[in-house]
């Protein structure tokens, strides 16, 4: 483990909890950030004196004879929506900046009682709205293969961490394929559970029925070993699901005999999938059929509206989540002699160009006279694409497709074009309408190096069967 | 309910975007009125088709779990310290959060 590139999850927590110094590890990646984050800006800050500190706590439990968990000594990085008492977070906005939450996220005190060791922030675009952590008001994040394109989005910071073997395991968010899409670009693991496997307390909130938070690792047994610690029910979170979901760590090598994969043709073969994407996800679906799984195309015919109800949807509900920020509670104020002047000054000083055009077309599309023409319209496309999901799952027990239509693109490829940038979503906003478990994970490289990511959907509830899948493409990717 | 079609939208001006940052507590910029205008249109053209489709008889999903009416015990808990919010408020007097005036002088 002298590589910092090739840090793992599960052989740290092992070396640790048998005694190698939980120090050790932290200094090793903290080095690693140090050589290279003022290039990449996967971090918009971190604690080196905490997180030596927290690693020196979990040295002495192990010297006591104490088990501090799973994921012992392991470095974790975090999304900045993610609420840490005292620590900045600032969802990658000037309107929260300097703000330090009163509480912890679920999530976040989960990892802890595992035994990990959080080591920062990471970069993402403001308010988790975006496909490329452009959007930061802090400063994009860069492409460990290429720091001239983009890491994805929003969870571009988390992915790069990752893909910089700055840390091992790091937590993101996927609101309409944040994790996914990122982890695509990057070359990593990225999963989106079922909405409500993992709580949301401590998130800081984009559009409600959509987000979900999952892991981000260098492969699927570390994704799983970190979707373990983090899923299960939370009773601050009342969308959490009672019964949570079945372990993923405990079923990972039953491979994928008998296991029906569809291939979703409208994904595959969609306008503007690059070819060489195409090509990963049928080599992908040979590799699975090689495995003992009989495999079929399949179509999701609603998926075509997919995008348009999605960028409905969201808007909307965002533009009622970023109400509260105001200028009174918390964050930012310009002030003005009278209120609604101060609230409407503290917001367009302290709103990025994207999060003010999500709030204007979420306010547009729930005005007086549209409500059912747009909104009411988009959640019956939502209806329609769960019962395409429902009758593809009759016959199938997991679906693939490309993550992303493309692989990496340059910073500003897409800027003035907000359309063109919400197209990146295309592939994975569906696992979100629906609420289905959805992840990505590396199969190859394309043109210049750049990874390619396939991505694989299941059942709600089914996440054992789709990292079984994952885990046997991993095995047979190029 | 309508035929599909005619819930298409009238084309989207300068004075929409204005009323509907006034809706959002928005300040803009007329640069920014501007290129919203442009956007908001471009945006909206791709969602009339998702307006346009013949939906009458699928019900709305607000949500993707079946959960529904989530209770727990009444019983108090704490909350968070009053102090300790008020501290990362703009501006506070006497455990209250100040803002400025809100109905006009009588």
């Amino acid at each position: 483990m002298t590589d910092p590139g090739s840090i793992n999850a599960s052989e740290i927590a092992t070396a640790v909890r048998n005694g190698h110094s939980a120090v050790e590890t932290v200094d090793r990646c903290l080095d690693a950030i140090a050589a290279r984050d003022d290039e990449l800006h996967a971090f918009l800050h971190v604690d080196a004196d905490a997180a030596r500190a927290a690693a020196a706590a979990i040295d002495e439990r192990v010297a006591a004879g104490d088990d501090p968990g799973a994921l012992a000594g392991v470095p974790v990085a975090l999304k900045d929506n993610l609420c840490v008492r005292g620590a900045p977070t600032t969802c990658g906005s000037r309107i929260l900046e300097g703000w330090r939450p009163p509480y912890t996220a679920t999530v976040v005190d989960r990892v802890l009682a595992a035994g990990a060791v959080p080591i920062g922030k990471t970069n993402l675009d403001e308010f988790a709205m975006g496909s490329s952590t452009e959007n930061s008001a802090f400063g994009p994040t860069r492409n460990p293969h290429d720091p001239a394109r983009v890491p994805g989005g929003s969870s571009g910071g988390s992915a790069a961490a990752i893909a910089a073997g700055f840390v091992p395991l790091a937590l993101g968010s996927d609101t309409g394929g944040s994790i996914r899409q990122p982890a695509s670009l990057c070359g990593v693991v990225g999963a989106k559970p079922t909405y409500g496997a993992v709580s949301r307390h401590g998130l800081i909130a984009f559009a409600s029925s959509l987000d979900q938070i999952g892991p981000l690792a260098g492969d699927v047994g570390d994704a799983a070993l970190l979707l373990d610690v983090i899923s299960g029910h939370d009773p601050l979170d009342s969308t959490s699901i009672p019964d949570g979901i079945p372990s993923v760590s405990a079923v990972l090598d039953e491979g994928v005999e008998g296991i029906r994969v569809g291939v979703v043709s409208e994904l595959t073969d969609a306008e503007g999938v690059q070819a060489e994407v195409g090509e990963a996800v049928e080599s992908a679906a040979i590799a699975l059929q090689k495995a003992g799984a009989t495999v079929g195309p399949v179509s999701i015919p609603a998926a075509v509206h997919g995008l348009a109800a999605y960028y409905l949807i969201a808007p909307a509900e965002a533009s009622s989540n970023l109400a509260r920020y105001d200028g009174v509670r918390y964050g930012l104020r310009v002030d003005a002699d009278d209120v609604a002047t101060m609230n409407a000054r503290t917001r367009a000083s302290g709103f990025g160009a994207e999060v003010k055009r999500r709030i204007m077309l979420g306010t547009y599309a729930l005005s007086a006279g549209y409500y059912d023409a747009y909104y009411g319209q988009a959640q019956r496309v939502r209806t329609l694409l769960i019962r395409d999901f429902e009758s593809a799952y009759e016959s199938f027990d997991v679906l693939l497709a490309p993550t992303s239509p493309t692989t990496a693109f340059e910073l500003g490829a897409k800027t003035a074009d907000p359309l063109a940038m919400y197209l990146s979503d295309v592939c994975t906003i569906l696992a979100n309408l629906a609420g289905h478990p959805a992840m990505s994970l590396p199969f190859g490289t394309g043109e210049g190096g750049l990874p390619i990511g396939v991505q694989v959907f299941a059942q709600p509830l089914r996440e054992p069967e789709m990292f079984r899948t994952a885990r046997v493409i991993e095995e047979s990717a190029p | 309910m309508s035929a599909p079609g005619s819930k298409r939208r009238a084309e989207i001006t300068a004075g929409d975007v204005e009323h509907v940052a006034r809706l959002a507590r928005l300040a803009l910029t007329p640069d920014e009125v501007d290129r919203f205008t442009a956007q908001l249109a471009s945006i909206f053209e791709n969602a009339d088709a998702v307006a346009a489709l013949d939906l009458d008889d699928v019900p709305p999903t607000a949500h993707p779990l079946s959960l529904s009416n989530v209770f727990r015990a009444d019983e108090p808990r704490p909350g968070l310290s009053r102090d300790e919010v008020l501290a990362a408020a703009p501006a506070a007097e006497e455990g209250w959060f100040r803002v400025p005036r809100i109905l006009e002088e009588p």
